[in-house]
């Protein structure tokens, strides 16, 4: 199955939420030295909610692309509800099939999401 | 011999005819005659070697000697019992850096190495000197990816201080053939006790090594990377060097006396081959080493220019400076240049790269290649590398370049 699928490449040529907020009220970065990924959120929460969240990426098509799904799905959400975003649901956000080795590529946004929730 | 006729010599074109295998700096293809001949081990004489006094255990002893003496005559040493069989080139780098290294090396010393080196003879060197307490150097490289060896920055790099310079023969990502005599001379010229180590894993399946006239004390490379058996790794070294050191590991086979309260070792090698060693990968890489030589190991070389060359001419043509060749550029300096071509190709991830061309069942490496001080210093986090061996043709060079301009279509 080819991981490169029209959503995939839409969301890396067309990356949504891609910048910076100016102050925001939570953020986090993720590096993956073995490949180079590198991953900024930030986030600006109204009371509990997710007012606006932006990224800056460096990295394959697979980690950009799954970095701009992640903030079009975390956008409106309750924290809480963000804490139930798990592995599972994000790869079937991504809706391709991964190796292990890419696996890691499109879980970074993720894992950056949790530091920062987390934080 | 042409490579379109040498496939046939490799099972695996049978099994997956449109392969394009372009990663042989990783691990090389094996011809069929090693495959057999690792199967003829456990076939015909399946018996540990040295042990047994049953002509089993003789003919698998006399096969894996024999294999020592084609190796030593292949690098032209001066006896076969220069030659110690390891798993890798990195357990061979880690043999001379503990049986030898942390004997000599104490505080205010300096342990010498390159920035092109893969970590194997980079990290090794580097935590030697952190435990013993010595400095770590490191020599740079030149813009155009060569060592930086003018006159005042290898004087000074190397002093009087320095007891090993630690050094590769061919990068493994820019391709440059480092002139491995010319530095050990001048090297010894600034401290003759001092020890040159040579990382050859690039260089032993692509061009013609002779231990003795390039002056170093230890060289070492691995059976895969020349269409053996993985597994095995070979160290050479001095004999006088080799008698002089510690054993790497205690056990089996290494020993000639054991008392209560004292043992006496073996000479060189067995010295330093404790264990029952990988027998059948040992035995296959006999036939490996006949394979090259009946290719014929200038025609290896010559034919991988051909193909690095072709390449580097198609890339420009195709994608001009979108594509940024690592390393010195190939048609001003063949001699100085082995088949490996690393890019970066305009944004795009390397992964992404490799990933795409997999698709196209073209294999290539993407990453840092096991050698992130060299890319931090070319200011790349990662790049693709195509590397070329004795199986590769001209059409392989033809569905790479266009295997690029998929990716590129892909991905913008």
């Amino acid at each position: 199955m080819n991981i490169y699928s029209e959503v995939i490449l839409d969301h890396y040529r067309y990356p949504r939420n891609f910048g910076r907020i100016k102050n925001p009220s939570k953020k986090s970065v993720l590096f993956n030295p073995s490949c180079g990924d590198r991953i900024e959120l930030d986030a600006l929460f109204e009371k509990d909610k997710v007012k606006e969240i932006k990224f800056r990426a460096q990295g394959c098509a697979i980690s950009q692309a799954s970095a701009s799904i992640l903030t079009v799905q975390a956008t409106g959400k309750l924290k809480e509800d963000l804490k139930k975003i798990d592995k599972d649901f994000m790869i079937k956000l991504l809706g391709i099939e991964l190796g292990p080795n890419r696996i890691r590529c499109a879980l970074l946004p993720l894992e950056a999401l949790f530091k920062l929730i987390t934080s | 011999m042409d490579s379109r006729s040498s496939k046939l010599d490799f099972p695996i074109f049978k099994h997956k005819p449109n392969l394009v295998y372009l990663d042989s700096a990783a691990t090389s293809l094996k011809p069929k005659s090693v495959i057999d001949k690792q199967s003829e081990y456990y076939e015909k004489y399946s018996a540990n070697v040295f042990r047994g006094i049953y002509s089993l255990s003789e003919k698998a002893t006399e096969e894996y000697e024999s294999t020592r003496k084609v190796v030593a005559e292949f690098i032209n040493a001066q006896k076969p019992e220069e030659v110690i069989f390891t798993r890798s080139t990195t357990e061979s780098i880690n043999l001379v850096a503990y049986s030898l290294g942390r004997k000599i090396i104490g505080e205010g010393d300096e342990i010498v190495t390159t920035v092109m080196e893969h970590h194997s003879n980079f990290v090794t060197w580097q935590q030697l000197a952190l435990e013993n307490g010595a400095t770590f150097k490191v020599i740079d490289i030149t813009d155009d990816g060569f060592l930086d060896l003018s006159f005042s920055a290898l004087d000074k790099i190397i002093t009087k201080k320095t007891k090993i310079l630690a050094l590769t023969y061919v990068s493994n990502v820019l391709g440059t053939i480092n002139p491995i005599k010319e530095i050990v001379e001048a090297a010894k010229a600034i401290n003759p006790k001092l020890i040159v180590v040579v990382d050859a894993a690039q260089a032993v399946p692509h061009i013609k090594v002779d231990v003795q006239n390039l002056g170093c004390d230890f060289l070492a490379f691995s059976s895969h990377k020349m269409l053996g058996p993985t597994g095995v790794g070979v160290l050479w070294g001095k004999y006088e060097h080799l008698d002089q050191m510690f054993p790497f590991n205690y056990g089996g086979e290494m020993i000639q006396e054991v008392y209560i309260d004292r043992t006496v070792f073996k000479n060189p090698p067995l010295k330093f081959e404790a264990g029952t060693p990988h027998i059948a990968g040992v035995i296959a890489l006999k036939e490996a080493v006949k394979y090259l030589q009946k290719f014929g190991i200038e025609k290896i070389k010559k034919h991988e220019e051909f193909l690095t060359l072709s390449l580097e001419c198609s890339l420009a043509d195709e994608f001009g400076k979108k594509i940024k060749i690592l390393g010195p550029d190939i048609s001003g300096f063949l001699d100085e240049r082995g088949g490996i071509l690393s890019f970066v190709f305009a944004s795009y991830h390397p992964h992404d790269i490799a990933q795409i061309l997999d698709e196209e069942n073209i294999c290539i490496r993407a990453g840092h290649h096991c050698t992130m001080p060299l890319h931090q210093r070319l200011k790349v986090i990662a790049s693709a590398r195509a590397s070329f061996y004795i199986y590769n043709t001209i059409d392989d060079v033809s569905r790479l370049v266009k295997g690029l301009k998929k990716v590129a279509k892909l991905l913008g």
